[in-house]
């Protein structure tokens, strides 16, 4: 296993607080790994550390093999970065702001084929002023991938899309990654999204790395008790078990076949999410639902 | 360091397509010289009198050295002031540093943006100065010389003074900040008013700057040599503009280069 990104102990404070505080994370070659976080947990201050647009105050930060403090052009020539949608193109159009930017680049994609690929194809001679704001965005993600970049970083993403415009975006983001072989780092705070697109989620608040794992095992979602619910006599059952399978099978024995309105469940990645950053978040209350 | 050349040819001609999309703007930036030219021909017609006539001088001659230096000085330093203060707060500056492309690169697509917007103000500026206003435009080579060396060295140390100029405020007040001082030095460095009749510590003051120095250069292209007397020093002092200008240049890449901010202050 290489690794894209390691960060041991990353410390960063504005004003005597502290915004990253003895952060560890490693990211893997050619993996999607989704940063979790509530607002102000430190994600992006995190990440635009290791893009190298703001300065460490402590800690190890080695990303593909170079500290991103000191990084020159050579490294920026090997990572993407998709940001917020930028002003300042409404004059050119997509092909001439991708054009302009492939050029800096030793071994850019194809512009045709990065227009193609992030569906703008029939917008490429279009005036950016007149993009919708789910075209503009796809148009940031292809200024991101047009150098071919082996480390890809995608900040919140897909905030303001409409489920369709979402569902298209994951679909090009999966496209990159996997197969693709970029390895992507994305903070995200909808958890739709992590579960959607990342091999693994890092859960992160008050500046400190919570817990990191697969989107299904994340604070031992897959080892918890599972909840069987189902309709008798007008009314909703619900049960916690470990065995659900065999609680199923005794309830069709019971009922002679379907169980109604049955449904087995185990805890979200929004439960456990919540649960890991309850602490940490003083506005916020998670409460105890009884079973 | 071709690389940066390469890109930054690039980045001039995008600069460009930029800038002619911004179909206000080019109108006005091309109208501006020539309006003002034409007020002061017109109001200032009557004052010329029959000696400076005889010499060639009419009132639009007088101030066409002004116009052309103030031309200069505005597309270099200030729009260049203005639209690196945006592109720093609109993001367009952090997108580009997210890329490989050297600085240099940026800086020069401004500088092959000002030569060329300002080397087209200018032509206009000459031709209706000499279809409209009558005004008998050099016929030697060395004069045209003058000119082409005063005018890139006025337009290379505008743009560059124009981007370390532009880290020194907010996108929201660097209009203020820009135009304030470029109107003091307008009325003091003998654009607006003939230097001759600004008095001697302003004189001082406004040598200090370079809108007076590119005046003069003008002026030595423009003029015909007998007007050389009413200089300063009694002559147009070509190898003091040189220096003074350069001097400016080069502080003034020194100061872009090690002052250069690519982020709103604040958001780092």
């Amino acid at each position: 296993m290489t690794v894209a990104v390691t960060i041991r102990g990353l410390t960063k404070s504005y004003g005597g607080r502290a915004t990253v505080d003895r952060l560890d994370l490693q990211v893997r070659t050619g993996e999607i790994f989704a940063l979790l976080g509530p607002n102000g947990a430190g994600k992006t201050t995190t990440v635009e550390i290791l893009e190298g647009f703001r300065q460490r105050d402590g800690g190890e930060v080695d990303v593909l093999g170079a500290d991103p403090g000191r990084a020159d052009r050579a490294w920026r020539n090997r990572i993407g970065i998709v940001l917020q949608s930028t002003g300042g193109l409404d004059l050119l159009t997509v092909r001439e702001v991708l054009r302009s930017t492939a050029r800096a680049y030793s071994e850019p994609r194809r512009v045709d084929e990065v227009v193609e690929s992030v569906g703008l194809a029939d917008k490429a001679d279009a005036r950016i002023s007149s993009l919708s704001g789910g075209q503009r965005r796809r148009l940031d993600v292809a200024l991101g991938i047009v150098g071919r970049p082996e480390l890809l970083f995608l900040d919140e993403p897909t905030t303001g899309f409409d489920p369709q415009a979402r569902r298209d975006f994951w679909e090009l983001i999966r496209g990159l990654g996997g197969a693709g072989g970029t390895t992507i780092l994305l903070t995200t705070h909808y958890l739709d999204e992590a579960e959607q697109l990342a091999d693994r989620v890092g859960v992160i608040a008050a500046g400190r790395m919570l817990a990191v794992d697969t989107p299904d095992q994340l604070g031992g979602r897959d080892s918890q008790q599972a909840t069987v619910s189902w309709e008798e006599h007008g009314q909703r059952r619900l049960l916690r078990t470990d065995y659900p399978t065999a609680q199923v099978a005794r309830l069709g024995a019971r009922f002679g076949g379907e169980v109604p309105g049955l449904v087995v469940s185990r805890p979200s990645l929004e439960d456990t999410y919540l649960t890991l950053i309850a602490p940490h978040v003083h506005d916020l209350q998670v409460q105890e639902v009884p079973a | 360091m071709t690389q940066a050349l390469v890109l930054g040819w690039d980045r001039t001609v995008l600069e460009l397509k930029m800038y002619a999309r911004e179909k206000e703007s080019v109108f006005f930036s091309f109208l501006s010289p020539i309006l003002l030219l034409t007020l002061f021909a017109v109001v200032f017609a009557a004052q010329v009198d029959e000696q400076a006539r005889s010499n060639g001088m009419n009132a639009a001659r007088y101030f066409l050295p002004g116009m052309a230096a103030v031309g200069v000085l505005l597309t270099s330093f200030q729009t260049v002031a203005l639209t690196v203060a945006l592109e720093r707060d609109d993001g367009t500056l952090k997108r580009l540093r997210s890329t490989p492309m050297s600085p240099v690169s940026y800086f020069l697509g401004k500088v092959g943006l000002v030569l060329l917007s300002s080397v087209a103000q200018l032509a206009l500026l000459l031709v209706v100065a000499r279809l409209a206003f009558d005004v008998q435009l050099p016929t030697d080579a060395s004069r045209w010389r003058t000119l082409g060396w005063v005018f890139t060295l006025s337009a290379f140390a505008g743009t560059v003074l124009g981007i370390a100029y532009s880290s020194i405020a907010s996108a929201r007040s660097i209009g203020v900040v820009v135009a304030g001082p470029l109107l003091v030095l307008q009325f003091i460095s003998g654009v607006f008013i003939p230097f001759e009749n600004v008095p001697d510590w302003l004189k001082q003051l406004a040598a200090i700057f370079p809108l007076k120095w590119i005046a003069q250069g003008m002026r030595s292209v423009f003029y015909p040599d007998s007007m050389a007397t009413k200089e300063m020093a009694g002559a147009w002092e070509h190898s003091r503009i040189a220096l003074v200008l350069t001097l400016w240049a080069v502080s003034g890449l020194v100061l872009c280069v090690t002052t250069f901010r690519w982020f709103r202050r604040g958001s780092v």
